[in-house]
């Protein structure tokens, strides 16, 4: 293409975009004067060009527009009509320009349509009070007398008359007053054009590529200098190595883009949104200046059009609507970007109406997604990630903004391509948002290289959260529950999965996980382990694309060259946590959220289950937390004592518990066994058989009877849930009990505050076991409302996680309660860390406690209320 | 068999693999080379014989045995790959040996014998009768059309 022809292309593109956004902004701000001179002054100019370079359609368009706008500067107030008018022109406008891209001339048509209407709508509007512009004065230059190869239709300027009015516009030039030294760097609106210069795509991406060649090359003389360990070229290849990396950064810099870039056409949008739909919105984006990888901000720019289409169509009200449901009439759709880490995160929030679970349930079973039965299980979060779902979209009625059946799995895969993650949240008559997490860039990327059956792949380093070390004796344990491996790590349940076998490396089915590496990976709300045979390094690398034929390998997003020339894989951590199912997605739902900085709320919570059978077919669960270990012991090393079945476990002897008469101790073969740990002390319980661990809601519904808190629907069983506290005493007799305790005083009250109902059923007849009088509260709010009102208490016991308030302002609020400020509080976790410790101490806690830690609990019971009577 | 009169001559490149004797227009050609320290690509599709480096970029090399549904090579000798460019990317068609250039008439090439292997006819445009033995032209795309690429998206 002519080379003239290309800027002007490029120039006018850019220039629309501003006319649009100003447009818009001209509509809400019509008695502004500055932005519709600006506007006026851009569409002159692309009038202009289009004169001096022959384009006879775009410049009679571009003519018409003008003298719309002329009437708009003028004075006459600008109708939301003209201003559509004058958008469905500059959109004209660029068509033809894409046209004239590709074809190098301007394609056929008549524009009389369009410029009937501008002109009819500019001869129906007529200039109030102000007289028409008269400053011939302060024009520069002389006028030429511009000719028009037809009559003036009604209405109609005369080009002069245009002309004119253009030389009368005031333009905001550098004031000629002040020395124009001084300007430089002061007035970015007309300033840039030295700051800058344009430089082809083409060119950067070249840059780029060699940059990519460059790191490799550098990685390989590194990898050689490693292997010499004294080598005179050491100090030069530090220096070059450096070099390298500024560089790169460098080149890195100039492909980055500010977001606002991406968003420039949304006003637009939702202003023409707003006229379709009839609903009032407004637009706020913040962070617009957060940069990014141009490769990476196109990719984004569909789905975020998209995702603000739903939000506008689907998710925000009409004003009747929100009226009726107490809210302002102009809904408002917030955009808004940040940097975290190497990451760019885009959030797209509305207060609309939020998501329809019901109506998203109703759809996931129509389209087969899930069984009814599943359904009843999952938490609405769980049922809100169905929108992500292929085909899926519940716009009950199929509109022309959006709902046309792609939907969200659009956007989902968009983001998924360029390794980004995204998530919603919704509640209900609040809003909806979405939270995307994207890569900055997609050149370069740092991995960690490791091996698996003798072949060495690469894990992106965002991804991976942490390395553990497998080891039978350490804390970290691999455990297992018939086939399936899991790791626990800190309370929490990771699914693992050997790269070897997700990638079908494996000769011999080797399940010996514990001589291997962990890689703990994340992938939006999903965490789990995979397991390597070797851990090598980090190293930057530069992602090349996958060969065509290679593509379709979900476990793979890319290939590079590492230092020492050998290709090797990327590894797709989203292809592994879809090969590792839908099952563990949802078993690590509950986690994730946690992660998420998003509790869901109580009831949504999940709880990690371990179900087994024992007496009868019914299956039971026990709270995975509360259990140690499982084992399965040779039963022929069981011994009788004393009436007792003992068998020696790590050095003591340790008592089993039968879970009821039922249970028979086997005499041989392998007895599985629940062991429960509290400090040096540890308890089995016999059991004939461990299901499974799940991962699901727990909700107990029936009172129990001795050893049973209650029933729950686990996975659509009736399951029992079994009381563990009440076989420990079975085994120790003071396994709760302090000698001391007997002590005939008045009970103390105790307030409980956990969110989960289960440890609130669980602890609250330890407690009273040990002589308290209990309440119990579900929240921060409930236990304040209960204070408030006068209720007993002497002592609170309090959670550290719980959603909404947590422990540590649940206790800064009882602070500064009147009658709270005194009480003594004792902080429940599951996490015992110094630093957490010193928040307790900071909000005023007496003790802390870990969560399973009942000796430990009840001591400071006691040594609380004996300080408190004391007082 | 007539001589050239009318029509046009190609040149080709010839390969031995399993005792075959196949051609490779010349124009497809970008190099020869040896195939060093590929990588194995797990969950490839079995005719990939896995990927490398060749100054810089990413060689994918095509296992032209099984491609052509021969019997695998018996022997553990170095083999050859052929360098071929498609649409931007690199491949390398593993043969046993290159062969001379051949400069043929295309007026002489004839159709596939009807009765050719399917796999064999797949990828072949053609035969050529030369004095000993027969030469197979290769259609070089089709030969890359190896994954089922509705399996990604």
């Amino acid at each position: 293409m002519d080379d003239l022809l290309r800027e002007f292309v490029t120039e006018t593109n850019e220039s629309l975009d501003l006319v649009d956004v100003e447009l818009v902004r001209f509509e809400q701000d019509p008695n502004n004067a500055k932005i519709i001179n600006n506007v006026f002054r851009l569409v002159h100019t692309i009038k202009g060009t289009c004169g001096f370079l022959g384009l006879p359609r775009l410049e009679a368009l571009a003519h018409a527009a003008e003298a719309l706008m002329g009437r708009f500067r003028d004075g006459v107030p600008a109708t939301s009509d003209a201003v559509t008018l004058i958008l469905a022109a500059i959109d004209r406008i660029k068509t033809i320009l894409d046209a004239l891209a590709q074809e190098q001339r301007e394609p056929d048509g008549s524009d009389a349509d369009l410029i009937g209407g501008l002109t009819q709508m500019a001869a129906g509007l007529s200039a109030p009070k102000m007289p028409p512009a008269e400053a011939p004065e302060r024009s520069v230059g002389t006028l030429v007398d511009q000719v028009l190869e037809r009559p003036l239709l009604p209405g109609e300027d005369s080009l002069d008359d245009l002309e004119r009015a253009f030389r009368a516009t005031p333009v905001e030039l550098p004031q000629r007053t002040k020395s124009p030294l001084a300007e430089v760097g002061k007035d970015d609106d007309q300033k840039a054009g030295n700051q800058s210069i344009r430089v082809s795509v083409e060119t950067l991406e070249k840059l780029m590529t060699m940059v990519s060649e460059l790191v490799l090359t550098r990685n390989q003389l590194l990898e050689i200098g490693r292997r010499h360990e004294e080598s005179e070229f050491k100090t030069p290849l530090q220096r070059l190595s450096n070099v390298t990396a500024e560089l790169q950064e460098g080149v890195m810099k100039t492909r980055m883009q500010p977001i606002g870039n991406a968003w420039q056409k949304l006003p637009r949008i939702v202003r023409d949104l707003c006229n379709e739909l009839g609903k009032q919105i407004d637009l706020d984006m913040q962070g617009a200046e957060t940069e990014l990888d141009r490769q990476v901000l196109d990719l984004i720019k569909d789905p975020l059009t998209h995702m603000l289409r739903n939000s506008a169509d689907h998710g925000l009200e009409t004003p009747e609507e929100r009226r009726a449901a107490g809210k302002p009439e102009r809904g408002r759709i917030r955009l808004s970007a940040w940097h975290e880490g190497g990451f760019i995160v885009i959030q797209v929030a509305d207060d609309g109406r939020g998501l329809n679970t019901e109506r998203i349930k109703a759809k996931a079973l129509t389209q087969g997604l899930v069984t009814e039965a599943d359904l009843e299980k999952l938490t609405e979060a769980q049922i809100q990630k169905f929108i992500f779902a292929p085909g899926f979209s519940t716009a009950a009625e199929v509109t022309s903004v959006s709902g046309r059946g792609v939907g969200m799995d659009v956007v989902r895969n968009n983001i998924d391509q360029i390794g980004g993650t995204i998530d919603v949240r919704s509640v209900p008559g609040v809003g909806v948002s979405f939270t995307i997490k994207i890569p900055l860039t997609l050149a370069i990327v740092s991995a960690l290289i490791v091996e698996a059956a003798g072949d060495r792949f690469a894990i992106p380093q965002l991804a991976v959260v942490e390395l553990v070390r497998a080891r039978a004796d350490s804390d970290h344990r691999i455990e297992r529950i018939k086939d399936t491996a899991v790791l626990r790590l800190r309370d929490k349940l990771l699914p693992l999965a050997r790269l070897s076998s997700l990638l079908g490396l494996d000769r011999a089915p080797a399940d010996d996980l514990e001589s291997g590496f962990i890689v703990v990976t994340q992938v939006g709300p999903q965490t789990f382990g995979i397991v390597v045979d070797a851990v090598f390094h980090t190293e930057e690398i530069v992602v090349k694309p996958m060969s065509s034929k290679l593509r379709h390998i979900a476990m793979f997003c890319g290939n590079t060259i590492l230092g020492d020339g050998s290709v090797i894989m990327i590894i797709d951590p989203n292809g592994i946590a879809q090969a590792l199912g839908r099952t563990a997605a949802s078993q690590l739902q509950g986690a994730a959220t946690e992660e998420g900085a998003v509790a869901a709320t109580a009831s949504e919570q999940n709880t990690s289950l371990l179900v087994f059978r024992a007496g009868s077919s019914q299956p039971k669960a026990v709270p995975l937390a509360l259990v140690t270990r499982l084992e399965e012991i040779d039963a022929r090393k069981i011994e009788l004592s004393n009436g007792r079945h003992m068998v020696q476990y790590r050095g003591q002897l340790m008592p089993l518990v039968a879970m009821n008469a039922d249970v028979r101790v086997r005499a041989e073969g392998a007895q599985p066994l629940l062991v429960f740990s509290d400090g040096m002390r540890s308890m089995a319980l016999v059991v004939d058989e461990i299901v499974d661990i799940v991962e699901d809601r727990l909700d107990i519904e029936v009172a129990g009877r001795d050893g049973v808190l209650g029933s729950a629907i686990i996975k659509g069983q009736a399951t029992e849930i079994i009381d563990v506290g009440h076989f420990l005493p079975l085994a120790f007799e003071d396994w709760f009990r302090r000698k001391e305790q007997k002590a005939a005083l008045r009970p103390r009250s105790v307030l409980l505050v956990d969110d989960s109902p289960f440890f609130r059923n669980m602890l609250a007849p330890v407690l009273q076991a040990a002589g308290f009088e209990v309440t119990t509260a579900g929240s921060g709010a409930e236990a304040l409302a209960h204070v408030d009102r006068g209720g007993a208490v002497d002592i609170v016991i309090t959670d550290i996680e719980m959603p909404e308030m947590d422990g540590f302002a649940f206790t800064q609020a009882l602070r500064r309660h009147p009658r709270g400020a005194e009480l003594p509080v004792i902080g429940l976790s599951s996490i015992v860390s110094a630093e957490a410790i010193a928040r307790g101490r900071q909000v005023g806690f007496h003790d802390y406690v870990a969560k399973f830690d009942r000796q430990g609990l009840i001591a400071a019971l006691k040594e609380q209320s004996e300080f408190g009577r004391a007082a | 068999m007539n001589s050239t009169e009318t029509g046009t001559q190609r040149e080709y490149v010839t390969a031995q693999i399993g005792g075959e004797l196949i051609g490779l227009p010349i124009l497809r050609v970008q190099d020869v080379f040896i195939p060093e320290r590929p990588t194995h690509v797990p969950l490839a599709p079995s005719e990939i014989a896995g990927v490398l480096n060749l100054r810089g970029r990413i060689v994918t090399l095509i296992d032209m045995r099984r491609r052509l549904g021969l019997a695998p090579s018996s022997d553990d000798k170095a083999r050859l790959a052929i360098g071929v460019e498609t649409r931007g990317e690199s491949y390398g068609l593993l043969i046993d040996a290159i062969g001379e250039v051949l400069r043929l008439d295309d007026d002489v090439r004839e159709p596939n014998p009807v009765n050719l292997d399917p796999r064999l006819a797949r990828v072949s445009a053609g035969i050529h009768r030369l004095n000993e033995q027969l030469l197979m032209v290769i259609d070089v795309d089709r030969v890359l059309d190896v994954a089922p690429e509705s399996v990604a998206a």
